[in-house]
Order: structure tokens, then C-alpha cells, then sequence
């Protein structure tokens, strides 16, 4: 991992775990974008992620790859405080957003999701909305727009979500009425509109066809630009051609993290390998 | 075609005509039942006899009391029991977990939802007419009945939040939503249509029901209209029982005719409501 395990800084904070207690806790890796550091998650006894470091590069693609049920959604929405949104859901460890521990009790979930979009598997447009309501909820929910500021945002979240030529003419319409790939690229949009500096993608494109599925694609090629994009995926070939980086769950432990050409091409597990070259998952 | 395979179809459509038999046995009956009071209403309903107090004349009485008296009991209970309703019913689906106390209160509304509505009466009395001290009241009138169509609420309203897909709550969560910004913008709109068909069937009991409102005390006869929350009342079901126990048949026609307006009235509402509900409904196709 990028973690220095030599120097030892005892003013950071953290969650206290039991496993924390007996060990000095690790210092940060200033360079990264989030860091995560024995990060454990489970659902009620259930334990789904182990003891998980990682370092995530600002404007970079970080894909996380593993078979089904290996944990790499829990291990997302660890990162931006949706995993505790279920009653059954634990957690133990650090994630930090520029250094600052998300989990420590003077941050707000509600405001770090702010900084942290997410996109889900199933495009989830609010339905009661119209495609301008839907760009401007995350907004609306905070503060009173202006009529020409409203629109100024409208138009520049779907420019990046590339859907604005598709949809100019009809911002009054429904959400829903647009087409699957549409509505992903909108609810990316909804995303992009509240400027969070992380993306978190869960398999965005598992509901889309081929051709919408290039779309998103090039769109989060554009994006890295500007945001630091996190993606779940269970298609390595969208992995390989999205990511700069790849990470290889496997039965919620972190089996492999490194370039995703070194990934691909020359992995250092042989479980990596396996997965990879389709000999299960 | 075999003779079994024979069977099988005669089987078939036998079954098929015996379901819509089924079906139209109740739509017979309220026809009959309907012509039947038409008949015997026949004569009675005029502007008259719409614009006319109590009287103990069968050809002068009217049930404007009874008809004002179940318009202000109907708002004042739909303006008590729906956003009692609808609140509890947010806490026990949006706030409360796997409890015992939401397993507690779940059990008390699936028990009020069963107590026969004289109890509800017995109640009233007990707690809003001698304890609250509102005596023999529109408001207590409301209260009682706004008790008794609370559990009719607050299932049918839980119904409508279950069906709100929980990705669309998560959706407003990722983007910085709290949970109250969740329910306002985005759960309460989805669920809207249904907890208006929560609010239909409850105004449409609490417009037909008499027996908790007699033992709350409400006055068969009266010949004024109520003035304020405090006012003795009447209501248009109490109207009719009261013209039914009358010996003289004139009064049994006044019963028929109150009948019919009440029939009147309860479609008119639930048509109005269904109307209302199905334009909120397009919109949100999902």
C-alpha cells in the first residue's frame, strides 16, 4: 500500500476499534484524495469487508473489480456514509477526505455527502420531478435559487453529463420519461450540480445498453478532469478501458490494488489472475 | 377435441361466469336497494327539503341541519385525523426501526382498527365529553370520529410510503438530503396518491357512520345550525335513524330521501377523490 508503516503520528483520529487499541495507528498518505485505512464493515454479524487500505488518487479513475457479494458496493458506500444508512449496518476504521476523518463525530454526513456524489446501479431519477427539478434537487434542498442561476446550473451539469443537447428543449418534462441511458447520464448530472469533488459510480452501467454504456464511458473520461471518480464495476473490460487504477475484491478482502495495466497484464495474485482471466466470478 | 379436453373448456367457462355473477351481485343489489329508496323518495326531494330544519310536520321537515352538521364533522375530522395520521404513519415507516416500540404501537393500530365503532362512542364520551369537559360538542363529535378513522389512516398511508422505492430515498441522501428533506421532497409526493385514498375511505366512513355520534350525544333534533366547535350538532345518518323509528309513514318517505342524498354525497366524494387521485398518479410513472 502507499502507507508509510514506519512513522507513527498519534494526534490523528479514529474510530475507535478494538483492533486499533493494541496497534499505533498508521500516518496519513497526504498525496490521496481518500484515504482508507483497516476499514471493516458488516450487516448485523455478517462481516462484509476486512481490514481494507486504500488509496485513492485525486482526478483519477479508481475501479473496483470482484465478483458478486465480494463487497466492493459496501466498500463505497463506506466512503461517503450511505453504508450506515441501514440499521443492521457497522463499521469500523478510517476513511479520510483530504486528511480529514469522515467518520469523526464534528462531520456531518449529510454536508460530506455534499462533497461526495454517488450514482447508483439503477438509474434513479426522483419520478415526481421534471429533468430541470431533478438537476436542481440537490440545490433546492439547501438553499433558494435565483430564476437565471438556476438555469445557468442546469445548463452546465448536463453539458458534463452530456446530455444536454438530447434534452434542452424539454427540461419540463419528467425524468422518467427519458430513456435508461438518459436517466443514468441525468442523475449523473443531479450529481455533478451540487459540485461534489468525489464521484462514487455503483456499477452504472449494468442497466444500460452497449451504446448508452459507451456514452457513460466517455463521459467519465471527461469528468476525471475534474473530479476524483470512484466505479464499481463487475465488467473488467469496462474496468480496463475506464480506470487508471484497479482494485480486486475478493469475499470482502482487498486482494490487489495497483495500475489497472499492471492489473490486467501482469497481476501479482494468482487470485487476481484467476479472476481475470475468467477462471471464476 | 377429446371429450376431456371438452370438459376441461365447459369447466373453464362455467368458473369464468361464476366470478362475474359474483361480481355483479353486490352492483344488483345496491340497484335495487337504490330504485327502492327512489321510490319511496319520490315526492320528497325537492330544494325544500334540502333547505328545511327538523320539523315535527313529515311534509315540512328538510335535513339542512343534518346535512351542515355532516360537512363541518367531516372537515373538522379529515383536518384531525390526517395529519395525525400521516405523521404517525412517517414515524412508524421512515423514523422507527425494528423496535419494540413500533411493534407495540403497530399492534394498538392493528387492535383500534377492529373495535366496533359504538366502543368509539363509549369512548368519546368517556374522554373528550366528561374529561376534556367539550361536552356534547361538534369537537368532540370530530374527535370521536377522527379516533375512529385514525387506523384507516395510518395503514392505508404506511401502504402508500412502502411503495416508495428506497433507491429514490437513497438517491436524496447522496446528494446531501437529511431525512426530513427526504420525506418532503421526494417520499411524500411519491406517496401522495395513496395516502389520498387513505383520506377518501376515511371521510367516506365518517360521513355514514351514526352510532359513536349518538352516544356522543349528538341532537336528532335540532332546528338551528351549528355556530361554532362548541355547538350541539346533528348529522344527516342521525337524521335518517331518527325519521326510520317514527311510526308515521310520511317520515319513512323523509328517510328515504335523506338516503339518497347521503348516497349522492358519498359517490360525489369518492368520484371527486378518485378523479383527483389518478391526475396525481399520471405524473409519476416510474
Amino acid at each position: 500500500m502507499l502507507i508509510d508503516e514506519n512513522i507513527v503520528s498519534p494526534a490523528k483520529i479514529c474510530l475507535e476499534s478494538p483492533r486499533q487499541t493494541s496497534r499505533k495507528p498508521k500516518t496519513p498518505d497526504t498525496t490521496a484524495k481518500l484515504s482508507i485505512e483497516k476499514l471493516c464493515a458488516w450487516f448485523g454479524s455478517h462481516r462484509v469487508l476486512r481490514d481494507i487500505n486504500m488509496a485513492i488518487a485525486p482526478r483519477r479513475v479508481t475501479a473496483v473489480i470482484g465478483p458478486s457479494g465480494c463487497g466492493k458496493s459496501t466498500f463505497i458506500r463506506c466512503l461517503n456514509r450511505m453504508h450506515e444508512i441501514d440499521p443492521q449496518a457497522g463499521m469500523s476504521g478510517c476513511v479520510r477526505l483530504d486528511n480529514q476523518e469522515i467518520y469523526s463525530r464534528s462531520v456531518d454526513p449529510v454536508l460530506l455527502r455534499r462533497r461526495i456524489g454517488m450514482v447508483f446501479q439503477k438509474p434513479n431519477p426522483f419520478p415526481t420531478m421534471s429533468i430541470r427539478e431533478n438537476v436542481l434537487a440537490g440545490l433546492k434542498l439547501t438553499h433558494r435559487l435565483a430564476r437565471t442561476e438556476a438555469h445557468r446550473i442546469v445548463r452546465q451539469a448536463l453539458r458534463r453529463a452530456a446530455l444536454w443537447e438530447e434534452v434542452s428543449d424539454r427540461l419540463d418534462e419528467a425524468g422518467s420519461s427519458l430513456s435508461g441511458g438518459q436517466q443514468q447520464r441525468l442523475c449523473i448530472a443531479r450529481a455533478l450540480a451540487v459540485q461534489p469533488e468525489v464521484l462514487l459510480m455503483d456499477e452504472p452501467c449494468s442497466a444500460l445498453d452497449p451504446i448508452a454504456t459507451a456514452r457513460i464511458e466517455d463521459l467519465i473520461h471527461d469528468l476525471k478532469q475534474t473530479y476524483t471518480i470512484v466505479i464499481v464495476t463487475h465488467n473488467m473490460q469496462q474496468a480496463a478501458r475506464v480506470s487508471d487504477r484497479t482494485a480486486f475484491f475478493l469475499m470482502g478482502e482487498l486482494i490487489e490494488f495497483g495500475d489497472t495495466n499492471q492489473i490486467f497484464t501482469s497481476p501479482k495474485d494468482t487470485r487476481t489472475e484467476d479472476y481475470i482471466t475468467g477462471k471464476f466470478g | 377435441m377429446s371429450s376431456f379436453e371438452r370438459k376441461g373448456k365447459w369447466i373453464e367457462s362455467l368458473f369464468r361466469w361464476l366470478c362475474l355473477s359474483a361480481a355483479l351481485l353486490p352492483l344488483g343489489v345496491l340497484l335495487v336497494l337504490l330504485t327502492d329508496m327512489a321510490i319511496d323518495a319520490s315526492g320528497r326531494i325537492s330544494w325544500d327539503f334540502l333547505t328545511s330544519h327538523a320539523s315535527r310536520k313529515p311534509e315540512q321537515a328538510g335535513i339542512l341541519s343534518g346535512m351542515v352538521g355532516s360537512f363541518y364533522l367531516v372537515i373538522l375530522t379529515a383536518g384531525i385525523a390526517l395529519p395525525v395520521g400521516v405523521a404517525s404513519a412517517l414515524y412508524l415507516e421512515e423514523y422507527a426501526g425494528r423496535g419494540r416500540l413500533s411493534n407495540f404501537i403497530e399492534l394498538n393500530i392493528a387492535n383500534l382498527a377492529g373495535v366496533p365503532s359504538i366502543i368509539y362512542g363509549l369512548l368519546g364520551l368517556e374522554i373528550f365529553v366528561r374529561t376534556i369537559g367539550l361536552g356534547r360538542s361538534l369537537l368532540a363529535g370530530a374527535c370521536t370520529m377522527a379516533l375512529l378513522v385514525l387506523p384507516i389512516v395510518i395503514m392505508s398511508s404506511r401502504e402508500a410510503l412502502r411503495t416508495v422505492p428506497s433507491v429514490l430515498r437513497e438517491g436524496a441522501y447522496a446528494l446531501g438530503a437529511t431525512r426530513l428533506q427526504t420525506i418532503r421532497r421526494v417520499v411524500l409526493p411519491m406517496a401522495l396518491p395513496g395516502i389520498l385514498t387513505g383520506a377518501i375511505l376515511s371521510v367516506s366512513r365518517a360521513i355514514g357512520e351514526a352510532a359513536p355520534l349518538i352516544v356522543v350525544g349528538a341532537l336528532a333534533y335540532i332546528t338551528f345550525l351549528p355556530e361554532g366547535l362548541q355547538s350541539p350538532f346533528t348529522v344527516l345518518p342521525i337524521q335518517i335513524f331518527n325519521w326510520v323509528s317514527r311510526p308515521q309513514e310520511a317520515f319513512l318517505a323523509n328517510a328515504a330521501a335523506g338516503g339518497l342524498v347521503l348516497m349522492a354525497t358519498l359517490l360525489v366524494v369518492n368520484g371527486l377523490a378518485i378523479i383527483l387521485r389518478n391526475r396525481l398518479q399520471k405524473r409519476r410513472s416510474w
